[in-house]
């Protein structure tokens, strides 16, 4: 049901950047709750200047992902706070980084990788996952309390999981993890964001030389020897993959046991009916959405939004934990439940550029919750809750560092 | 209730496989959706879901019609 006017109802307020500050570790940022009370669509001014648009419910946000009237091209965006390694004019995506690019530029890169993330492969994967979840919180045990359960668990694990697929060397993880790090820290000057980003690219690139001319039994040899890519593609490629195969899944698994330990009657519950576990995944990634900046889409012609008329050229910012806390859409939004059924949350985006790796996080995620709490039945935090380091400094958000003990 | 799939916008997300894994298939090839068959009237909830849950706008319900494949 369109409004009439947006005249007619209250002055629409202007958002001056995103929000990120939050008064609840789990909760989105207060300011935008309130925003998808008053109207699912407000108005935002981006860093640069620009006057663009921010959504925060549920319907909308999924329907402007689902949308091509509405582009991911790296060039037409704004980004929606300042992010170092988001220029205000920034050039059209580098090869490989599919997820600034439409059809059928993205069309062809991730033609190239679906056979390799199907839920059959990922679930090929997951005995190796679950000796890989084994050995390291075997070696936390061994360590003894307290240790830092993103360091010794949440952090290494999703990150050799990836490198294997990939075929990159583990122990070149310090190099990433640190570029990562630099690039998706929101404080990091472009010129440090961008150093990391060319210091990866390198590296990846380097690897992708070595590999023509001895392949292996990986991701990036496939991609080679596919013939349908350059290096500089499939370096790029590599580089996002790299990126989202260990970022996402370590802040999903140290924010997600942080949030259990929190919430001790859910932890109950999953620890009494491991059956649950398919369900708990989906909750945690719709209830902690670690996706808290963006995604952006440009609108390619002037389209009508919920009664408010986004012009041609105009970025809209789609508040992903917003929506995923929609009452709308979810009873009770904003308590843990690991009983409801959460599917068709958007912490994996929607549309075209749902995350290629969705299947094998949530393989990650299962095998990582399971295998925790089934090791260590006292798990508990070794400091005050309100001094668990939170990543809002980050462009990916989650814990710093989880101190637990058993 | 009546199923299509088009291939030519399918992201490969997995969604379907996840939801209705009797119905849907990932053809190993290219990773892309494959209907294996047409859902019974006990499966129309679930094919709805996945019908519903795919990213890309891939899946379909078809008007009513014939219930023949």
């Amino acid at each position: 049901m369109a409004k009439t006017m947006p005249t007619s109802v209250a002055p629409m307020p202007l958002v001056d950047g995103l929000p990120v500050e939050r008064s609840d570790p789990f909760d989105p940022p207060a300011v935008l709750e309130a925003l998808r009370e008053e109207r699912p669509i407000s108005r935002l001014r981006y860093p640069g200047g620009s006057q663009g648009w921010l959504v925060t419910s549920y319907p909308l946000a999924r329907a402007v992902l689902a949308d091509p009237r509405f582009s991911r091209r790296r060039e037409l965006q704004h980004a929606p706070r300042r992010i170092a390694f988001e220029e205000e004019h920034p050039g059209p995506a580098e090869p490989g980084f599919f997820i600034g690019m439409d059809p059928p530029e993205h069309t062809r890169y991730r033609r190239q990788l679906t056979s390799h993330f199907t839920v059959r492969r990922m679930r090929d994967l997951e005995d190796r996952i679950a000796r890989i979840t084994a050995e390291h919180l075997e070696a936390m045990e061994r360590h003894g309390p307290p240790a830092d359960l993103v360091a010794a668990f949440a952090l290494p694990i999703p990150s050799l999981v990836i490198c294997e697929l990939l075929g990159v060397p583990y122990t070149d993880r310090e190099k990433f993890q640190h570029d990562t790090r630099v690039l998706l820290h929101l404080d990091s000057s472009f010129e440090e964001a961008m150093g990391a980003l060319v210091s990866l690219r390198q590296y990846l690139h380097g690897l992708v030389v070595r590999k023509r001319e001895a392949p292996a039994d990986d991701l990036i040899s496939t991609l080679i020897a596919g013939g349908g890519l350059d290096d500089e593609e499939v370096a790029g490629i590599a580089v996002l993959l790299l990126i989202a195969g260990h970022e996402t899944t370590a802040n999903m698994l140290g924010l997600g046991t942080f949030a259990l330990l929190q919430h001790p009657d859910q932890l109950a519950a999953l620890r009494a009916d491991p059956s649950l576990e398919e369900n708990a995944v989906e909750e945690l990634l719709r209830y902690l959405t670690i996706v808290h900046i963006g995604p952006t889409r440009a609108a390619l012609e002037d389209v009508e939004l919920d009664g408010e008329l986004v012009r041609a050229g105009e970025v809209v910012t789609l508040s992903l934990p917003a929506a995923n806390r929609d009452p709308e859409r979810f009873g009770n939004p904003d308590g843990l439940d690991l009983r409801r059924s959460a599917t068709g949350h958007l912490a994996f985006g929607h549309g075209i550029h749902q995350c290629l790796g969705q299947q094998l996080a949530r393989i990650e995620m299962r095998t990582g919750f399971a295998q925790l709490l089934a090791r260590f039945p006292n798990l508990r935090l070794a400091v005050e809750p309100e001094n668990v380091q939170l990543r809002t400094d980050m462009a990916i958000y989650g814990v710093h560092s989880l101190p637990v003990a058993w | 209730m009546r199923i299509n799939v088009d291939r030519d916008i399918c992201c490969g997300a997995g969604m379907c496989v996840l939801t209705a894994p009797d119905i849907f298939e990932q053809s190993d090839e290219d990773g892309l959706v494959v209907l294996l068959r047409q859902p019974d009237a006990a499966e129309a909830d679930i094919a709805g879901e996945a019908t519903q849950l795919c990213p890309s706008g891939a899946i379909t319900v078809a008007d009513e019609g014939d219930p023949a494949n």
